[in-house]
């Protein structure tokens, strides 16, 4: 018992031990210095794990700890962390503009929740197509969805635009929730094709056998199957659309803003605001965090569009 | 449903068509197409929306088109691109881009390299952890932009110089140095940002690769001396390799494209220009409809050199799962 001592061993006496195993240590109720050191290793580098969680978590909690402060605490150099809370930035962003951040917060949700829908109605039936009953050159095919996710969005805006101002559907949520559609139809294809691929054939023969239509088919049978994996789409369907700003700020002005284009009129915003600016982005990020959350273990998999299983 | 759909979306360019005719089963041709015909509404929804305005996109670029001039639209062939090319600012806002991604793409891989591995073994709260470093990159861009912005960079009152400020009271300095991130910095601090935001995905990624590497030939490896460095190096590395290029395809992807941070941190100030913000720019604000056009086919040509390369990647990630069918 007394043979290994508790002082912190250097890795240099330890190898030897390490080597010299079979031997056997002196006490059984001491653990090997080859495992004690695995663990103290192991330890430390659970406590970097941890550092690093902190260090890039930190930004967050002082955003959500500024929004909750008053203006004048917000802003102080030193930070004060022992400031008292407060909910006057929140009451102050909803307090923003004619009818605060709402309208365009129900614009965001709108193009989003639309959107999404419209995605899986159109992904769905085509990575059937593709998974299930491949035609031919079906490869072709879904790496065509894929490469239309790797031209610049910003090269065919210019069109999007006059084609907007031209039929008046400028400041329109509806043209939004069309762009939107296209931009995560690719992604949710891919992803999809990739939950449709796990279903077994014979069971959708066996349905057809049966007389069951196509509609039928994907509804009752192969929808309850791959449901998780709508739902993960879905999610990331609704994250991308609601972050989305560039398409937002040039296509719609007054009635039809979304929630990050509301956010872009805090970009010049000085000095005293700073708490507001918190609040603002801590509300408009939070349906995102709560489904980013909630879809971690697929969040992955979609955003690497299926390719990582 | 599908009704519902159309109306969802006011303009005539993608009516899909309905739920496929059943097929008799006498034609071959037919069937044929009842196979395909639960593809045809994505597919042509995404021609129309997608491939389109690129068409357009590409006539305009022949044009000598500034919207202010109400008579001003002729063709002028391919003098736009000439322009484009020589004009400084766009030329700077190439390279711009390029470093940024370049310099992104590299520090968020190898930095989610690292967190990947840390978390890829077992500690208490390893699922607190995870979930703590995927919050950058759910928090809305340009939410986290105007984080960075205000409550990080700012020089007043900042995080970053509030923290030096207290550091050096602690130490005894009375006038510690207090830099303006944004003015001092500015590409390295948009670079920062972005790296903050994409870092939590490339971990997700090599993580995801991590957890499907297979344990027996590591341990095999062990069993015959192998240190962990070398387990790393001749097993882990190889495997996760494919898992590196995807994270670096998705992210140069992303990054490429990335309008936000620039739009919100600079404003395209002081050399921070990327490509997307100098197109927005040129037909947003100064209304040179030709040129912006003309650098936007530029742009898909750079881009569609990376997606080559990028579709073999992704290729052969898919070729291992696809064979046997």
């Amino acid at each position: 018992m007394t043979a290994p001592a508790p002082a912190p061993v250097p890795a240099a006496p330890a190898a030897p031990a390490a080597a010299s195993a079979p031997a056997g240590p002196p006490g059984r109720t001491v653990p090997h210095p080859a495992v004690r050191r695995a663990r103290r290793r192991n330890t430390a580098l659970g406590m970097l794990a941890w550092l690093a969680g902190i260090v890039f978590f930190l930004p967050v909690a002082w955003m959500t700890l500024t929004s909750l402060h008053s203006e004048a605490d917000a802003a102080t150099n030193p930070p004060s962390l022992a400031a008292p809370l407060t909910l006057e930035g929140y009451r102050e962003f909803f307090a923003t503009g004619a009818a605060g951040p709402w309208p365009s917060l129900a614009n965001s949700a709108m193009a989003s929740v639309f959107s999404t829908a419209a995605v899986l109605l159109l992904a769905f039936p085509a990575a059937y197509a593709l998974s299930l009953r491949p035609v031919r050159k079906w490869r072709d095919v879904l790496f065509f969805f894929l490469s239309t996710k790797m031209l610049p969005v910003i090269a065919g805006l210019l069109p999007v635009y006059l084609f907007a101002r031209n039929t008046g559907l400028l400041d329109n949520i509806w043209l939004l929730v069309l762009l939107y559609t296209s931009m995560n139809l690719p992604i949710a294809v891919w992803m999809m094709q990739s939950f449709l691929a796990e279903v077994p054939a014979a069971l959708i023969e066996a349905a057809q056998l049966d007389g069951a239509r196509l509609p039928t088919v994907l509804g009752r049978v192969i929808a309850p199957l791959v449901g998780p994996g709508i739902a993960a789409t879905a999610l990331i369907c609704f994250i991308f659309s609601w972050n989305e700003m560039l398409f937002a700020r040039v296509l719609t002005g007054v009635t039809a803003q979304t929630a990050p284009v509301f956010l872009t009129g805090f970009i010049t915003s000085q000095g005293l605001f700073l708490a507001k600016v918190c609040a603002a982005s801590v509300v408009i990020s939070l349906p995102v965090l709560a489904a980013g959350f909630a879809a971690q273990d697929k969040l992955v998999q979609g955003l690497s569009l299926g390719a990582v299983k | 449903m599908t009704g519902q759909l159309t109306a969802a979306s006011p303009p005539p360019a993608a009516s899909p068509p309905r739920a496929p005719a059943r097929a008799p089963a006498a034609s071959g041709r037919l069937r044929a197409w009842a196979t395909r015909a639960p593809l045809l509404p994505a597919l042509v929804f995404l021609i129309a929306v997608t491939q389109l305005p690129f068409a357009a996109t590409l006539f305009i670029s022949v044009f000598d088109w500034y919207a202010l001039d109400p008579g001003g639209r002729e063709f002028t062939g391919l003098s736009n691109y000439g322009t484009v090319l020589s004009d400084p600012r766009l030329r700077s806002s190439v390279v711009t881009t390029v470093v940024l991604t370049v310099s992104v793409v590299l520090a968020s891989l190898l930095l989610g390299l690292g967190l990947a591995l840390l978390l890829d073994r077992s500690f208490r709260g390893r699922g607190v952890v995870r979930t703590m470093l995927i919050a950058p990159f759910l928090i809305v861009p340009v939410a986290a932009a105007l984080l960075w912005k205000h409550a990080l960079y700012n020089p007043e009152y900042g995080l970053f110089n509030g923290a030096l400020a207290w550091l050096g009271g602690l130490f005894g300095v009375d006038d510690p140095v207090q830099p303006d991130w944004l003015s001092d910095m500015p590409l390295p601090a948009v670079a920062a940002s972005l790296v903050w935001q994409w870092t939590p995905f490339m971990m997700l990624i090599l993580l995801a690769g991590l957890q499907s590497r297979p344990l027996e030939t590591a341990e095999a490896a062990r069993l015959d001396g192998a240190g962990s460095w070398q387990v790393f190096r001749y097993l882990t590395l190889p495997h996760l390799r494919r898992y590196l290029e995807l994270g670096a395809l998705l992210g140069s992807i992303y990054i490429v494209q990335h309008f936000d941070a620039v739009f919100t941190l600079t404003a395209g100030s002081l050399g921070t220009a990327n490509l997307p913000y100098t197109i927005y720019h040129t037909f947003y604000k100064a209304h040179e409809y030709g040129l912006a056009s003309a650098a936007g086919v530029l742009v898909v040509i750079g881009s569609i050199a990376i997606a080559v390369f990028a579709l073999r990647v992704v290729s052969s990630l898919f070729s291992e799962e696809v064979s046997g069918s």
